[in-house]
């Protein structure tokens, strides 16, 4: 019974690792980009959230509201301000300017809010539990989270592979140079990928702040854990990813039963298993 | 009067282009003239400056505003998304196909711009009936010269006033090269002008009314089809 | 007509004549500068190490990594479980250090190597992560709080304070300069001309033959060696340890790619200007704290943007100077050609 318990929690919060990481996975499918203040921006949107809550007085999840959007709107601006300029064959530009935002963002929110852990009471729900089976609980919070993720997702899917936009994204990403030809603008188009990814950003740092202590340096390890999710899922494929987060919240679940300290570690060692013996990730999506 | 000055209007001008790879300079000075409702070949050998000609129309390569200019309006050096808006569509040499999309998928992404006319899916499947057949099929999937219906079909999907194709010849057998050529005529018919730029010379000359023939990044000849004799080609082709 | 391969010009020249009365200068310090100046000067000189050997990794094999601090953390705590668990002198202790960090090296190579691009970027900083959780768990070394090298050793390096500073600096001065120099004959040899190939054009480089994984992993596991080594001598002198610091993003990472950017990638002279500036702007407005560092990021944005070549990239392409004589130039022997 313990054990699936603690499956189960891992399950739950492999949801919030998979939406890191579909924002990320995005990002790359798309601009071939790599954004390493990705974690910061999830903090970042953590931090709007709490702002948000307190000035409108309003509950964290209905904060989703302005939250959403903002980030969004910071996403399309961000692109053709900064990043559009880092995009080419060589990775250092866009890896180091994304690198320097991450100390921007990690710095700018610890002037302004200190290093104080913080989190964003949600009230009852944060407690509430469902019974699955006997002796089997599942947090209502946790749950909600998990099915918000599964969403996100198939929206994400959804978008891809059935819409317009999907279209002009996957062509972009395959030949951005006769997409154009198409009357498809590359800035644009690269900007509405990152108002996208951003976006889920947004969802992924309001669960966050709900779910558990955030403080400005916590980003790193958010994009490592969406990173880990991505490779452990296999690129290029969404559901994978979403498998990837789910297998890295068991492997830290069980590595935490283990020994509280270990919870991390076990994850990062899953992800070093995982790349050891099938690099390609569990589920990649193969390309003819 | 109007009527009268936009008839003899050339649909699309080419005064003086300079294009440049970079630092090298791949077209000298050149002028070409294409009228509504025709079809055009610019013919020449490798690295003549064929491609370059055409990735100046299309905006992929900078030029002067006033070098290229497309019904009435300085078009040179804008970028290739607008002027695609404007009714030139390029079928890239080498086909360019998307890779992760299936053929109706790339088909689709053609009419992205929702430019009315005649051109649709179905009037594309009907044009080139063996893609129907493999419409959910991934791209890179079909032969090459089903590839090229696919890269003709997606241009046509823009409902284009002006088609320019680089090189459909290229990679593929000559009886497939002539399947292709013979879906031409009906594209001339319904409204769209159209721009070849050849390699095989034969085809050329049987697929238009006027040639210009490159030579290291000048006009070297252009005339009707039916006027120019081999020799005067050949003369113009090779530099001699 | 014959055919020569010629390295210096006349700016190489003149910078090499410079470096070497520089170099005298620095050897002399302990007799003109105080004790301050020897250990700013030794963070210098590591800085200078730390960025070179990224240079190395980066800007000529192209393996971006962001996980170097895994060698910085790994060297020192291997001097410190060295010296206290083996009672061995630290001063054998560092290139000690820096061999079993190569041995590493190479395991952590065959996984990180399987991932591409931005991706192995990560991949390397999970690592130093992974090294990180490692270290805090070891209880004989401190665990998460760290330790302090025992009183005995310290005196084991040598008898005075004063002498102890001396050999310090002297040692860090060693390092840097070995370091230096030999990334210098590294890139003068056929494996520079190998590493420049891969750099520009891997596709092509592979199909002249050489060998570019290989390559790649050489490099990987000499930088591995160099990092480690400067690691522990860092630590060496700081005299404690702890995980968080020994396995710091910001100060092995950060700062060391904030440096080769803004001095200049993939040139030598870059990370020695980069280091300049870096502590420059550091004595000066480091007292501001987190807009100390934002402004860094900032400037390494800017820097990326506006001149992605860095400082000395800037130079070379407005003035040629090279001051490390690099620049493969070929030159015709005109007698014997009218000897013909």
């Amino acid at each position: 019974m313990e054990w699936i318990n603690v499956i189960l929690q891992g399950v739950l919060v492999g949801g919030l690792y998979a939406m890191f990481a579909a924002g990320l996975s995005l990002i790359f499918g798309v601009m071939r980009l790599v954004n390493i203040a990705h974690g910061d921006l999830i903090v970042l949107a953590a931090y709007l959230a709490l702002v948000t809550t307190e000035t409108l007085g309003i509950g964290p999840l209905t904060s989703l509201i302005v939250v959403v959007p903002l980030m969004a709107l910071i996403g399309y601006a961000l692109q053709p301000l900064v990043l559009n300029r880092t995009l080419g064959d060589d990775l250092l530009p866009p890896l180091l300017v994304t690198f320097g935002l991450s100390v921007i963002i990690q710095n700018g929110l610890l002037s302004l809010f200190t290093a104080d852990s913080l989190k964003l009471q949600a009230g009852d729900i944060e407690v509430a539990t469902i019974r699955l089976v006997d002796g089997v609980y599942v947090g209502v919070l946790p749950l909600l989270q998990f099915v918000v993720a599964v969403a996100v997702i198939a929206a994400l899917q959804f978008v891809f592979y059935r819409t317009a936009l999907g279209r002009a994204f996957r062509a972009t990403a395959d030949d951005p140079a006769v997409a154009q030809l198409m009357g498809l603008d590359n800035r644009h188009v690269f900007a509405l990928a990152m108002a996208a990814s951003l976006a889920v950003v947004a969802i992924a740092g309001v669960f966050l702040a709900v779910r558990a202590n955030f403080d400005p340096t916590q980003g790193p390890s958010r994009l490592i854990f969406g990173f880990e999710a991505v490779i452990i899922g296999g690129l290029g494929s969404l559901w994978g990813t979403f498998a990837g987060g789910l297998l890295l919240g068991v492997a830290q679940a069980i590595g935490a039963h283990l020994d509280p300290g270990w919870q991390i570690l076990a994850g990062h060692i899953a992800f070093l298993i995982v790349l050891a013996v099938r690099p390609a990730g569990l589920f990649p999506k193969v390309r003819t | 009067m109007q009527n009268l000055s936009e008839k003899s209007r050339p649909l699309l001008a080419v005064r003086a282009l300079d294009a440049f790879y970079d630092d090298f300079q791949a077209l000298f000075g050149v002028s070409m003239e294409v009228a509504a409702g025709e079809a055009v070949a610019v013919i020449g050998a490798n690295g003549a400056g064929k491609s370059a000609l055409l990735k100046s129309i299309a905006g992929l390569l900078r030029a002067r505003p006033d070098a290229v200019v497309f019904d009435g309006v300085n078009i040179g050096g804008m970028p290739a998304h607008a002027v695609a808006a404007r009714g030139i569509a390029l079928v890239p040499e080498g086909r360019g196909l998307f890779a992760s999309l299936n053929v109706e998928e790339n088909l689709l992404i053609g009419g992205q711009l929702g430019r009315p006319g005649p051109w649709n899916l179905p009037q594309v499947y009907e044009l080139f009936p063996v893609l129907a057949e493999r419409r959910a099929l991934p791209s890179t999937a079909l032969s090459g010269g089903q590839q090229q219906m696919v890269a003709l079909g997606r241009a046509l999907m823009s409902n284009p006033k002006l088609l320019l194709c680089d090189e459909l010849s290229l990679g593929l057998a000559p009886i497939v090269v002539r399947d292709i050529y013979a879906r031409l005529p009906a594209i001339l018919s319904h409204g769209t002008s159209i721009v070849v730029v050849e390699q095989d010379v034969v085809q050329a000359l049987k697929a238009a009314q006027r040639i210009y023939c490159l030579q290291e990044g000048r006009v070297a000849l252009c005339g009707a089809a039916k006027e120019l004799t081999r020799e005067q080609i050949a003369a113009a082709y090779f530099g001699v | 007509m014959s055919v020569r391969v010629v390295f210096a010009s006349r700016s190489s020249r003149v910078g090499a004549a410079l470096c070497a009365a520089g170099f005298v200068a620095l050897v002399a310090a302990p007799m003109w500068g105080g004790r301050d100046d020897l250990q700013l000067l030794s963070e210098i000189y590591a800085y200078v190490a730390l960025a070179s050997l990224w240079n190395l990794l980066a800007g000529y094999a192209g393996l971006v990594s962001v996980g170097q601090e895994a060698y910085v953390g790994l060297g020192a705590y291997l001097l410190f479980a060295f010296a206290i668990l083996g009672g061995i002198s630290p001063l054998w202790a560092i290139p000690l250090a820096g061999a079993v960090a190569a041995g590493v090296a190479i395991p952590v190579a065959a996984l990180v190597f399987r991932l591409r691009g931005h991706y192995f970027a990560i991949g390397t900083w999970i690592v130093a992560e992974v090294f990180r959780l490692l270290a805090s768990q070891v209880a004989v070394l401190g665990g998460g709080s760290g330790t302090s090298l025992p009183a005995a050793m310290i005196i084991g390096i040598a008898p005075s304070r004063q002498a102890r500073d001396f050999l310090e600096y002297w040692i860090a001065l060693a390092l840097v300069a070995a370091i230096v120099a030999f990334i210098v004959l590294l890139l003068r040899s056929r494996y520079g001309l190998a590493l420049k190939a891969i750099r520009d054009n891997e596709l092509a480089a592979r199909c002249n033959g050489i060998d570019v994984t290989r390559t790649k992993v050489l490099v990987y596991i000499v930088t591995a060696f160099g990092t480690a080594m400067i690691g522990a001598q860092i630590f060496l002198q700081k005299l404690r340890i702890s995980p968080d610091a020994a396995f710091s993003v910001n100060d092995w990472t950060a700062f060391v790619i904030f440096i080769t950017v803004i001095g200049g990638i993939g040139r030598i002279e870059g990370p020695i200007i980069g280091t300049v500036v870096f502590f420059l702007l550091r004595q000066t407005l480091a007292d501001l704290g987190t807009l100390y560092l934002m402004m860094l990021g900032l400037v390494a944005i800017l820097v990326m943007l506006a001149a992605p070549k860095g400082i000395w990239g800037l130079i070379v392409e407005r003035l040629g100077w090279q001051v490390f004589p690099l620049e493969r130039r070929v030159v015709f022997d005109e007698r014997s050609a009218a000897a013909e």
